[in-house]
């Protein structure tokens, strides 16, 4: 039934988009407002009598469901506001900071690169499938908002032990979404990252980012309405899905929680092509003023945004609202979370020409209000007024709290024993590390995305330390990637959270790239515990520091907290989307060495394995502080090995993380499909150990390598270290396939 | 070489397809939308890849009734050459223009990765450049290529030389291998895989410019 409506709204669409006008349900009532319902939508007493103070009168219905989400954890960043403001956001190339849809940075030439990460975590792990697939959609329309057309997706998602029951169904569902989504739209899926660990059995991370690029002086913001102008919606019709899902992600879970099912949206990228492809099509016109895309918390959020920065007011007419059933009220309209709409305020006049378009890409609209110099928020429907509330205060007045900290304890130190190489020496170490789910080939993944649409794609996933994606047109290219070493930041915030600033950082420069500016995903566990508030804490001082040393800001970003099921928190995670610069993609190089190269290592040895997966793997602890990063030399290292780059002097480059060094060339030799004669001790530390700061550089000139480094050996033959190249393939691709297939 | 790429709703690889065919003849495509039904008289008609409709009915099928495919089919029928790639294969064999269907792959998975095709039928309009045998390694990107077509129809796509090209390696179950098919008269081909995608030395992989140098010598 459902296709054959869609099959007869495309071929046979009527001239107006004017609905029939509904009628309240006669026994509809709104439920009577009590500080209990107020806690049930996630409210605290505090928060619900201030609310009271500033209507001086009880909220009708509508009203509180507004204010609770508005002033949900998800939407008002309450717990972390205060932590956030110490981040480094400014450099000249900066063009728009947080605060807005996605983050903005010049990249010369007139254009900009526009770029955000968003978690969602909560719906993906209630239904991985669409909300995996929401989580791209959502991503994707805070960048197109901005009138940048989105070039590259990345994604990072972190799934719970292998051996947990849900696991291999979490993954088949997120990647399937995932995939869906992006490669129905168009936009390429260039890489990402994949952790597993049983601190993510009940709490799956789904963190996406999307990168676009508009001309500087064609960027849309939700500032900038004023008085008179008509308030237009456009895309997707409004249902009764995802109600309450700002407030849903801003609780912890706990058991039987699949049932909120309900709460999680349902994605169409079909739609979402359209509305994408019509948006930056009216934004080549002269009829837009601001616009917001209705996300989490959707019409409210998203009215409220234009309103206050707008410093106007809106009534709406909430009749008009192009809806997917009958019968809704406000209540469901305002608070409904359907995917795929927009909110645009148009120049007064300007109707007929952005309909047009709308006509053109077959997507509802209407024009549900207008912008009025009171500012309050006031909703009209069925011929009454359900909701009449001032605006500044409600996004003014929001929570704010500096919630207690506690210092995280130290993790024990790493036993001596557990730094020895096991019976097979360093072969049967590497033939661990590389088939251990961490480090094993994320091909089953990423052959489910499209990589390549659009034809920009100079380095997709696994062929360079981050991706490349060259502009339209030009040899100049966008320098991607997404970081974070979870165990490292439980072990130790604040080094962990330098650390993935610095990884990012390290991944675009071993590509050649130069790192510009990052965006930050901060997923935490319940932050009304000092202790995780401390992991936050100390998470932000640790990013601040890297940020600062590296020129390396934040431009954007999202809070993801109660990360809990049933009391127990995740690792803390947070990931660091990053985007550099290189002038011309040709110069770029990747993982894949060449015959007869010479393999330096540059940026020192190591003595250090605390925290690595060498012990995790080979001894089973997770004992050890984490390798400290030194900024000073992560950035004078790095800068030597760009310029190395630059200079044409290396045929592949790869950053030492996750395994160290021996796992690094392994994945080289991989990607080439040659294999090495390697020289060094025959001591674990050297080859698995994780210090930071460090790479692998191949070179056919070493002789003109002046950059301090210590020759580990030749690329040649067929196999590295005396295993066959297949041997190490086979292991190191053979296991997450097998994997979801039950066979291990 | 006047050539034309039409756009669906859904559609997504006109850029990389008109970006092929500039980059290997000089000339850039017309971008046609579906609901623009002249076409006028060019030399080639690309039907490009994507999720027209969103897929949601069978792939390519409802694009296959839209307005401007009457007028396709017209012209692909009196011989303009038709080229049609990944949906707009799907579409084609919806159009019954080339025999066959295009199922779900055998691992009901999207699959995205290089492969290896290998040049069967010659002495096209497509393949001038090409010599028959030839293996060309490019990107799919689909999750309905598994091409079915039943043993009469098959024995008459071999005998009439009409199998473009074959995949090395089966990826998605489709029968003989086949990856790309012609009409009768070797006007019309459709196939799964991406050649657009692999015309670019910049991105490492520019093995199927002589396909596309091919096309625009004989339509120039």
């Amino acid at each position: 039934m459902l296709l054959v409506c869609f099959v007869v709204k495309h071929f046979y669409k009527t001239d107006t988009m004017a609905q029939a006008a509904q009628k309240l349900p006669e026994t509809f009532k709104e439920p009577a407002v009590s500080e209990k319902l107020a806690g049930e939508f996630g409210l605290k007493p505090d928060e619900y009598k201030h609310i009271l103070n500033i209507l001086k009168r009880e909220p009708t219905y509508t009203e509180l469901g507004i204010f609770s989400v508005m002033w949900s954890e998800h939407c008002s960043y309450k717990s972390s506001r205060h932590w956030l403001a110490k981040l480094p956001t400014k450099a000249p190339w900066v063009i728009q900071g947080p605060g807005e849809g996605a983050g903005v940075i010049d990249i010369g030439d007139g254009q900009a690169a526009v770029f955000k990460m968003e978690s969602h975590n909560h719906p993906s792990y209630i239904e991985p499938y669409q909300g995996a697939a929401t989580g791209v959609g959502g991503i994707l329309r805070d960048v197109f908002t901005m009138g940048a057309r989105p070039i590259a997706n990345i994604n990072a998602l972190r799934f719970g032990d292998p051996s947990h029951p849900k696991t291999r169904q979490l993954i088949a569902g997120v990647v399937k979404g995932i995939g869906d989504y992006g490669n129905a739209v168009g936009v390429p899926t260039v890489g990402g990252e994949t952790n597993f660990h049983a601190a993510y059995n009940g709490n799956i991370l789904v963190n996406a980012m999307t990168v676009g690029v508009a001309d500087t002086d064609k960027i849309f913001y939700s500032r900038g309405a004023s008085v008179g102008q008509p308030v237009v919606y456009v895309g997707s019709k409004t249902g009764r899905d995802g109600i309450h899902g700002a407030t849903m992600s801003s609780a912890e879970f706990t058991e039987g929680d699949e049932d909120q099912r309900p709460t999680v949206q349902v994605g169409d990228p079909f739609t979402e092509k359209l509305l994408l492809e019509a948006c930056l099509e009216l934004m080549k016109t002269d009829c837009i003023v601001s616009l917001q895309d209705m996300g989490a918390a959707g019409l409210t959020s998203s009215s409220v945004e234009i309103a206050a920065k707008g410093e106007i007011g809106l009534v709406m007419d909430l009749d008009k609202v192009p809806m997917r059933e009958s019968g809704m009220v406000p209540y469901e309209i305002m608070l409904s979370e359907s995917q795929e709409r927009m909110l645009v305020i148009l120049k007064p006049g300007k109707e007929a020409e952005a309909f047009k378009i709308f006509d053109k890409w077959d997507l509802d609209y209407a024009t549900i209000g207008h912008t009025v110099e009171r500012r309050y928020l006031t909703l009209n429907m069925y011929g009454r007024t359900w909701c009449d509330i001032p605006v500044p205060p409600l996004v003014d007045e929001s929570p704010k709290y500096v919630r207690p900290t506690a210092a995280q304890p130290k993790p024990a130190t790493l036993n001596p024993q557990h730094t020895a190489l096991p019976a097979g020496g360093l072969v049967e170490a590497l033939k661990k590390i590389i088939a251990c789910p961490d480090v094993a080939s994320k091909k089953w993944i990423y052959e489910q995305y499209d990589p390549i649409v659009r034809g920009e794609t100079r380095y997709g996933p696994a062929q360079a330390d981050a991706a490349v994606v060259r502009l339209d047109g030009k040899q100049k290219a966008l320098v991607i990637t997404s970081d974070c070493t979870p165990r490292y930041v439980q072990a130790n915030p604040r080094e962990g959270a330098k650390q993935a600033v610095a990884e990012s950082w390290r991944n675009i420069t071993a590509t050649g790239g130069k790192p510009l500016a990052i965006t930050n995903n901060l997923n935490f566990g319940n932050p009304e515990k000092p202790e995780i508030m401390g992991q936050f804490a100390e998470s932000i001082e640790g990013m601040r520091e890297a940020c600062l040393a590296l020129d390396y800001p934040v431009v954007s970003g999202n809070v993801s907290l109660y990360n809990e099921t049933n009391g127990k928190a995740i690792l803390p995670t947070p990931v660091i989307g990053g985007v550099g610069l290189i002038d011309d993609a040709r110069k770029t190089v990747g993982l894949a060495y060449k015959e007869g190269d010479t393999l330096l290592l540059i940026g020192g040895a190591t003595t250090h394995l605390g925290q690595s997966l060498f012990a995790r793997e080979i001894h089973g602890t997770e004992a050890g502080d984490v390798p400290p990063v030194d900024l000073k030399h992560e950035k004078q290292t790095g800068d030597a090995v760009r310029t190395l780059i630059e200079a044409g002097l290396v045929s592949a480059c790869h950053d030492i993380s996750d395994g160290g060094v021996l796992t690094a060339i392994a994945e080289m030799a991989l990607a080439a499909n040659i294999g090495a004669k390697l020289d060094g001790p025959e001591i674990a530390a050297f080859w698995f150990g994780e210090d930071q700061g460090r790479y692998v550089v191949a070179t056919s000139t070493p002789e003109k390598i002046t950059a301090p480094h210590i020759t580990l050996g030749k690329v040649g033959g067929t196999a590295l270290m005396g295993v066959e190249i297949k041997t190490l393939r086979d292991l190191h691709e053979g296991w997450l396939p097998n994997y979801m297939a039950g066979k291990n | 070489m006047k050539s034309v790429v039409v756009v669906f709703p859904g559609s997504n690889r006109e850029k990389d397809m008109a970006d092929a065919i500039e980059r290997t003849s000089g000339m850039r495509p017309t971008l046609l939308w579906h609901k623009d039904t002249e076409i006028g008289k060019p030399d080639l008609i690309v039907l490009p890849g994507g999720f027209s409709y969103g897929d949601y009915l069978r792939c390519g099928a409802i694009a296959a009734h839209s307005p401007v495919m009457k007028e396709v089919i017209r012209l692909a029928k009196g011989g303009t050459p038709l080229l049609a790639v990944c949906n707009g294969f799907q579409m084609l064999v919806e159009t019954r223009l080339v025999p066959g269907a295009l199922l779900r792959n055998t691992s009901l998975k999207f699959i995205c990765k290089s492969v290896q095709l290998r040049l069967d039928g010659t002495s096209s309009t497509f393949t001038s450049k090409m010599k028959k045998g030839d293996v060309i390694t490019v990107p799919v990107a689909h999750g309905e290529g598994n091409y079915v077509v039943d043993a009469d129809t098959l024995k008459a796509l071999n005998d009439n030389d009409q199998v473009a090209f074959r995949y090395l390696e089966n990826i998605n179950g489709a029968t003989d291998n086949i990856a790309g098919v012609y009409n009768e008269t070797k006007t019309i081909l459709g196939m799964m895989p991406h050649p657009e995608d692999a015309t670019d030395e910049t991105l490492g992989n520019a093995s199927a410019s002589p396909f596309f140098e091919g096309i625009a010598s004989v339509l120039r």
